[in-house]
């Protein structure tokens, strides 16, 4: 399996494709950072200054969204670019043939293609987020402590185990359609259904199943509202927000919103005036991240389902 | 003489039709057997069979004593495959290449650079081990699958349609490495082709493939002193060929073919 892994590590880090995703990724969160480092700056030059100035970085919004939100939405697109061909490129240039006749077992082959995709999303994240971390240094001013320095190394973590989830899924596509063009599509459009469409869709389902037919009635409400977060649950980019919001913003209270209070007091409710403590932000976290990997695992369990027992001939 | 491959009754059933019927083949050691039979016939299924890569649906097989649904790899191991249209990371190098399949077969260090040099010598290729497989020619990439079973220093190598696609020079380049490898290290060679007169040259036996039912087995030889049915003589593999094409599976035209039940050691 390392052979095979070594391999596909290099053919990322030399190709072309990855070049691209590199520039546009470093490009536009060079821009965004600055331009939030500047807004906080001006910001927070006069007045009392928040506990942990650092993470701010990373969840205010610079012209359009935030870095957060960029890696939210954007990320799933890099784990699907680097796996989308990966069976299916080999089966139709004849080497996949010439590979599964070598004494190694079938699984091999997937396991050091997913690592190898893994090890490279893990070396381009990290280094972008010490890129961010230096351009923050320089523009806003603010030193991390180490509270903010441990929630963005857990912060790291969360987004290289968020982006290898649709690194599996897209090998798990490419094991099921031939063509390498089907694959990516399918991809691409479970990442557009999942990122934007889904609370749509929930509150749909939720207006079908548990319908509020009078606003008074708090279960009725209550009901209903349950039913669409559960419902969200199945999305792997609303278990990355939840987990990741919770992570940068230790002001941030839990998930679960309170339906029945007006507007004003939900707005004084939605902040703690004390933050979160690490262990207590990592207990809200917890089940989040659970279901990540949950999603990564029956991927994985497709991918060997479908590949394993399957004949492949060369012609 | 001691049979590296083995089947019995070996048969694989696609939904409702029969790719490979009540194969019964032999191959011994140190021999090269010819495969034959039109696109279609099931070469390619038996030969996946042998090698793991598709279960059968019944029948017995073994490859060099071991059974290819229990031990794959140990026959992976000890068996070259060359496939139909053989693919490289056209990318890299012919080297690097090697250099890929050889660590998958579990060489490790100095081995690799001796054998890889080793195998590029074999098939003429060592003047080219630098060049990318992208500007290889098509026979050159045909001598590179077989440089790439030689590393493993294989005891049995199967070659499906090794002569497809190539010129004439190209044929015979092939067909005499393939004699070499077979006189000089005593590999045993399962070759599978619907080109008559380049088997003719090099095999010692042959075997005949139609619709999944192996026609014909025995050498050359043997084959062209069978009378058919009707008392015809068959003077040339071409003609043997023909005629078992022909044949209606189950008629004593079949039967003719088929190998004398005598015990092998």
């Amino acid at each position: 399996m390392w052979t095979i892994f070594r391999k596909e590590l290099a053919d990322h880090f030399s190709s072309v494709r990855f070049l691209i995703l590199l520039c546009l990724i470093v490009m536009v969160t060079l821009v965004i950072t600055y331009m939030v480092g500047i807004n906080l700056r001006q910001e927070l030059s006069g007045g009392s200054k928040p506990g942990s100035v650092f993470l701010l970085l990373f969840t205010t919004s610079g012209r359009f969204f935030s870095l957060s939100q960029f890696i939210a939405f954007f990320g799933p697109l890099l784990g699907i670019i680097m796996g989308f061909d990966a069976i299916n490129r080999e089966q139709s240039a004849g080497t996949l043939s010439k590979l599964i006749s070598q004494p190694i077992y079938r699984d091999d082959i997937i396991n050091g293609k997913f690592l190898a995709g893994v090890l490279t999303i893990a070396v381009l994240f990290t280094s972008l987020i010490l890129l961010i971390a230096g351009l923050g240094l320089l523009t806003v001013g603010a030193v991390p402590g180490v509270n903010e320095a441990a929630r963005l190394l857990l912060y790291l973590l969360v987004s290289i185990a968020y982006v290898s989830f649709w690194l599996g899924l897209s090998i798990v596509f490419s094991i099921l359609f031939r063509s390498v063009a089907t694959s990516a599509l399918a991809g691409v459009a479970l990442w557009i259904f999942l990122a934007f469409f889904t609370g749509f869709c929930a509150s749909l389902v939720a207006d079908a199943v548990a319908p509020v037919k009078s606003r008074q009635n708090p279960e009725q409400v209550m009901a209903n509202r349950e039913l669409q977060q559960n419902i969200g649950l199945v999305s792997p980019v609303h278990l990355y927000t939840q987990a990741t919001s919770t992570l940068l913003d230790p002001y941030r209270k839990t998930s679960k919103q309170f339906v029945l209070v007006g507007t004003m007091e939900n707005i004084s409710m939605n902040r703690f005036q004390n933050p979160l403590s690490l262990g207590q932000s990592l207990l809200v976290v917890v089940p989040y991240l659970t279901g990540l990997l949950a999603l990564t695992v029956v991927c994985f369990g497709a991918a060997y389902i479908c590949f394993l027992r399957r004949e492949i001939r060369s012609a | 003489m001691s049979a590296v491959i083995r089947t019995q009754n070996l048969t694989k059933r696609y939904q409702s039709r029969n790719a490979v019927e009540d194969l019964n083949l032999e191959v011994l050691q140190g021999e090269i057997f010819g495969f034959l039979g039109p696109n279609g016939a099931g070469k390619t299924t038996t030969i996946l069979m042998l090698l793991g890569l598709t279960e059968p649906s019944s029948g017995t097989v073994r490859v060099l004593d071991l059974d290819p649904t229990r031990s794959p790899l140990k026959i992976k191991q000890r068996v070259g495959y060359l496939p139909e249209n053989v693919g490289f990371y056209t990318d890299l190098t012919a080297r690097q290449n090697l250099r890929f399949v050889a660590e998958l077969n579990g060489l490790r260090g100095r081995l690799v650079e001796d054998r890889i040099a080793a195998a590029l010598d074999r098939v003429g290729l060592a003047d080219s081990g630098e060049m990318r497989v992208q500007a290889y020619s098509r026979g050159m990439r045909q001598r590179l699958g077989i440089a790439e079973l030689l590393l493993k220093e294989p005891q049995l190598i199967i070659l499906d349609e090794p002569t497809l696609g190539l010129d004439p020079d190209g044929i015979q380049g092939m067909i005499g490495l393939i004699r070499q490898l077979c006189d000089e290290q005593g590999l045993s060679v399962l070759l599978s082709s619907h080109l008559l007169h380049q088997v003719q040259r090099i095999c010692d036996r042959v075997g005949i493939l139609n619709r999944g039912r192996l026609v014909a087995s025995g050498t050359i030889a043997e084959l062209i002193n069978r009378k058919t049915a009707e008392g015809v003589q068959l003077s040339s593999l071409e003609d043997i060929y023909m005629h078992y094409f022909h044949a209606e599976p189950g008629s004593r035209d079949e039967a003719l073919g088929q190998p004398a039940n005598t015990a092998r050691s």
